[in-house]
């Protein structure tokens, strides 16, 4: 008899998701969260889509700690001393479901846990799990400090650099064309402050991605989150293409900050944490097996995030597999059986979920920006000196447009040019 | 792309002494090979988010982990590598985000 039905490995998204659907089926079920108190070990960007969230705890508006609504999608294009950026606002943003907020996770991963440990879960803070216990290819329980514990069946919600994956279900550590290294501050700035430099109320703000300049031209972006108090920013980059950058990944966050299309927007802030963390960007190719016997893996452990370029995902796919993995694990403690055969429920559920839908729809588009070095560095510049041509006046004569731009299309490449387009458009 | 106009040297380390640590005295969760491959080394240079891979201008490496953002970049590119170890912190120990 084992000492638990279920073994939850880490509580960010999926984690406490899965422990509340298990608990609230009358299921005994253990939380080992490796920080002192969940989310001390979490890093997001981070906006949350909360169409997930609503799935689970449809109140969760009445006490979730969120940050802003967002209401300003913001992409930039960025050269060394320029940007052109688009802005999209639109009322459906603020509808039930459309709704997505920022979020800072050693706030908001409290209180999804309480959420289980409302509904009965049991949590072990401080201490990470160090290896699985496994009977012939069975996993059957959990090793965290000195103590050995069973349970029926291990749920892995570890996170990216899950220790463990291998051990579960033989996945190999992720190869670094499916990996991102993120980082990124927190600064404070009054909250007044902060609507009034986005041109949104209090309690509203904006989601903004940018590329070209901030990576120094190599695969990744630049990001900015409102939060209520404070400001989220950083810089993301495949490490693949970053080991051999010109510029260290903390210069660059440092070289972004100081661009004068950012500047001014964090001006006299505070920074107040440096936080760094990796991004599973390899999509529906990389992910591992998400079962085994007597385990399932769901959120980042199976490299579950989806980055379209335009917006990044991955929160509410931690929540809705967490949800998925719960209840199919619950399903499968009913019917005595937790073998691989027993989970295979879970796979199916989220196969026919939105979370394997988005990864397979944009099965491509890892590959495709690993392939298009053009659209961090030629097309961002080439984008900057035809507004410069379109808005800069100095008396020396106005030409006529398709004199001005075809040039900076031919150094392109107009073959160049409709393939990446036709490339891009392919991929998302 | 490269960008050549004059930048602001980052001080990261001010940085990350705006963080809060349970530093494990002694007891450090990454360890480096003997004799790291320098090309392998300037890897992890560029990569780390907290810029503790260093080596001095007479070509001196070094890396202190008390100030590991436990994101697992270096274990990505160098395990098995420049990286011999790569673990988890101890019990109660490591970065603690209050952010996050």
């Amino acid at each position: 008899m084992a000492d638990f039905d279920a073994i939850v490995i880490g509580s960010g998204c999926a984690g406490p998701v899965a422990a509340h659907e298990l608990a609230a089926r009358g299921k005994s079920v253990l939380v080992v969260e490796r920080g002192n108190y969940c989310g001390a070990k979490n890093v997001s960007g981070g906006r949350l889509y909360t169409h997930a969230l609503a799935d689970v705890f449809p109140d969760f508006l009445e006490d979730a700690p969120l940050e802003r609504r967002v209401v300003r999608e913001r992409i930039s294009m960025l050269a060394p001393e320029s940007g052109v950026m688009v802005e999209f606002t639109d009322e459906q943003m603020r509808r039930p479901g459309v709704e997505s907020y920022t979020v800072l996770r050693a706030k908001f991963d409290p209180w999804l846990a309480s959420k289980a440990e409302a509904a009965g879960a049991e949590y072990i803070n401080g201490i990470p799990v160090e290896k699985l216990l496994k009977t012939g290819d069975r996993v059957t329980g959990v090793k965290a400090g000195d103590d050995e514990i069973t349970a029926e069946v291990v749920l892995l919600c570890d996170g990216v650099n899950s220790l463990l994956a291998e051990q579960a279900v033989g996945a190999p550590r992720p190869a670094r064309s499916s990996v991102a290294v993120g980082v990124k501050q927190v600064i404070e700035l009054p909250e007044r402050v902060i609507s009034d430099r986005v041109a949104c109320a209090d309690g509203e703000g904006a989601a903004w991605l940018f590329m070209g300049d901030p990576t120094h031209g190599r695969v990744g972006g630049g990001f900015l989150y409102t939060n209520k108090e404070s400001i989220s920013i950083g810089i993301v980059a495949t490490v693949a293409d970053m080991v051999d950058s010109d510029v260290a990944i903390p210069q660059m966050l440092e070289d972004f900050k100081n661009h004068p299309a950012v500047a001014p927007v964090i001006a006299g802030g505070t920074v107040v944490e440096h936080s760094g963390h990796l991004v599973a960007e390899g999509g529906y190719d990389a992910m591992p097996a998400l079962v085994g016997d007597g385990v399932m893996l769901a959120g980042e452990s199976a490299m579950m995030c989806l980055n379209a370029g335009y917006t990044v995902r991955g929160m509410d796919l931690a929540i809705a597999a967490g949800m998925h993995a719960g209840r199919s694990a619950a399903d499968a403690l009913d019917a005595g059986d937790t073998s691989a055969a027993g989970l295979a429920g879970y796979v199916k559920a989220l196969d026919g979920s939105f979370v394997m839908n988005d990864l397979r729809t944009l099965r491509h588009f890892p590959d495709f920006m690993e392939h298009t070095p053009r659209m961090f560095g030629t097309y961002p510049d080439m984008a900057a000196q035809m507004m410069r041509k379109v808005f800069l006046v100095d008396g020396s004569g106005m030409k006529p447009m398709r004199k001005v731009m075809w040039p900076m299309i031919k150094k392109v490449g107009l073959l160049n040019l409709a393939r990446d387009a036709r490339k891009g458009m392919k991929a998302v | 792309m490269s960008t050549n106009k004059e930048t602001t040297p980052v001080n990261v380390d001010a940085y990350l002494g705006l963080n809060k640590y349970e530093v494990d005295e002694g007891n450090p969760h990454i360890e480096l090979a003997p004799n790291p491959d320098m090309a392998q080394f300037m890897e992890l240079v560029r990569v780390c988010p907290a810029g503790l891979y260093r080596v001095s201008p007479d070509g001196q490496q070094s890396a202190d982990f008390a100030g590991c953002l436990e994101c697992g970049t270096c274990r990505i590119v160098a395990q098995g590598g420049a990286v011999a170890v790569w673990r988890f912190p101890a019990a109660m120990m490591g970065i603690e985000y209050r952010y996050g």
